[in-house]
């Protein structure tokens, strides 16, 4: 990519650059890459969402705007900018800006380290997976100031059980990162998805193995982290009036908003990556391989967003109790059970990877 | 510079380049779009009252004892990520220890339990 820049800016300009600026430029390139088709992906999978929400119930959806309604959430983008931002007077101006910020940051630097492809990634950190939790952890910061610095009550309440929710799932997250790292030998993702080729009967995936429960529960764990429905008690419109986001208004909602679709989206990677085989075809069969892997990737995405969707649309919202009762009494020690056997199936049919 | 840093460059610009995105999406429709505020619409939302008094106030210590669990969970999932990375070099002996250690988390967990700690009525 360096390489590539220094012949190009030659080629256009007559200007030879130095190795190092050559080499921040090309990163910066690479991060635009990502970043814009993310934030068009983010947009379309907003209308995506309400359309399969639609058809589920006998409904149209949006379909007004531009051809089949495509054009829907660039017009209610272009709304919330046009909209006054109202900064409630008893709040914590600085820390109630910062929250949406934060949100949307971490929904976005989370992407630096997915692969979409074979050697297609833009940091291929040997912690990979480390970094993912480590930045998906910190996403309940946005929400906790959010909620602390509107200094209204329903966005404190929306926050703290925001906050007690997103950390109660992060355990058993955790359990079944574990199971896959101990199946894959690696903290890199892109191992993790080479060490999938062909699991078991000629399936590339970890779903296709004893690890389907785990993908179970880390994709029901997702949908928590992300406070999607079933599990969106933090904005649950009849009682707290959407919590943490009440008194957001114009972009500062819209980038809570932009995050919130951002991390669905990484969760949906996430679990293409550790479960689904990634950017491998389904099938370990060679005329599939001609097909390039971000193709199979995005195809995988898609569908994990097509679940997110069937999800919200057929799931009524759960109760506080029955939330934690889930979380603490039902997926922890079957995941923490879980890590256990496969350390000992794996110990004692010596399968451990070197 | 050293190769393992020179790894995490990427993530670093990254982050710059989020932050300059996120202030740009809240600054500029500030400074573009026309701000009439006034002090109804500057009151914190309360089902159309004034609100009593300020909204940060004791709750419940439930979620605070869910936070303490987590510390220790979290921590303990910490543990597990090298030990899972590593088992197949520390082998049986490894196993048997984190075993060992698991194994007085979860007696703190099933006295929780018993407590009543993960209880919400």
């Amino acid at each position: 990519m360096a390489d590539l820049l220094v012949e190009f800016f030659q080629w256009g300009f007559g200007v030879t650059l130095v190795p190092w600026l050559a080499i921040i430029l090309g990163i910066v390139v690479g991060i635009l890459a990502i970043v814009l088709p993310l934030l068009l992906v983010v947009a379309m999978s907003v209308y995506m969402d309400r359309k399969v929400w639609a058809a589920m119930q006998m409904r149209r959806g949006p379909n007004v705007v531009g051809p089949w309604g495509l054009m829907q959430s660039f017009a209610d983008g272009l709304k919330l900018f046009l909209k006054e931002t109202i900064i409630p007077a008893s709040a914590n101006k600085f820390i109630f800006l910062l929250a949406p910020a934060l949100t949307f940051i971490l929904a976005l630097v989370g992407w630096a380290v997915i692969p979409f492809d074979a050697g297609m990634v833009l940091a291929d950190l040997n912690v990979g997976i480390l970094y993912i939790f480590a930045i998906s952890s910190l996403g309940v910061y946005g929400i906790i100031l959010s909620g602390w610095a509107s200094n209204s009550r329903y966005a404190f309440l929306g926050a703290l059980r925001s906050s007690a929710q997103m950390v109660s799932y992060e355990v058993s997250m955790g359990f079944v990162l574990v199971t896959v790292l101990m199946c894959a030998g690696s903290l890199n993702l892109s191992e993790i998805v080479m060490a999938q080729k062909d699991t078991f009967l000629g399936v590339n995936g970890y779903w296709f193995t004893p690890l389907f429960p785990m993908m179970i529960i880390f994709f029901i764990s997702a949908l928590a982290e992300t406070n999607r429905p079933p599990f969106d008690l933090p904005e649950a419109e009849a009682e707290i009036v959407a919590g943490y986001q009440v008194e957001y208004s114009s972009m500062a909602f819209a980038l809570f908003f932009l995050g919130e679709y951002a991390n669905i989206i990484l969760m949906c990677a996430m679990t293409s990556i550790l479960f689904l085989g990634g950017w491998l075809p389904p099938f370990d069969w060679e005329p599939l391989y001609l097909i390039p892997g971000w193709i199979w990737f995005f195809g995988k995405i898609f569908f994990m967003f097509f679940v997110f969707a069937w999800v919200k649309a057929t799931v009524p919202r759960y109760r506080y109790d029955q939330l934690m009762r889930l979380g603490w009494k039902v997926f922890l020690p079957i995941s923490l059970l879980w890590v256990v056997l496969t350390g000992l199936f794996l110990l004692l049919t010596d399968k451990i990877p070197a | 510079m050293n190769e393992l840093l020179l790894e995490y460059l990427p993530i670093l610009i990254f982050f710059f380049i989020a932050i300059i995105l996120s202030c740009v999406f809240i600054v500029l429709p500030m400074m573009l779009v026309e701000q009439k505020p006034d002090t109804e619409k500057l009151s914190a939302y309360e089902c159309g009252f004034e609100a009593f008094d300020s909204a940060r106030k004791p709750f419940d210590v439930r979620f605070y004892l869910v936070a303490i669990l987590f510390i220790i969970f979290d921590l303990e999932v910490a543990f597990l990520f090298p030990w899972a990375i590593s088992l197949g070099e520390i082998g049986l002996f490894g196993f048997v220890s984190m075993m060992i250690f698991l194994g007085v988390l979860t007696i703190g967990f099933i006295y929780e339990w018993k407590k009543g700690a993960l209880e919400w009525e």
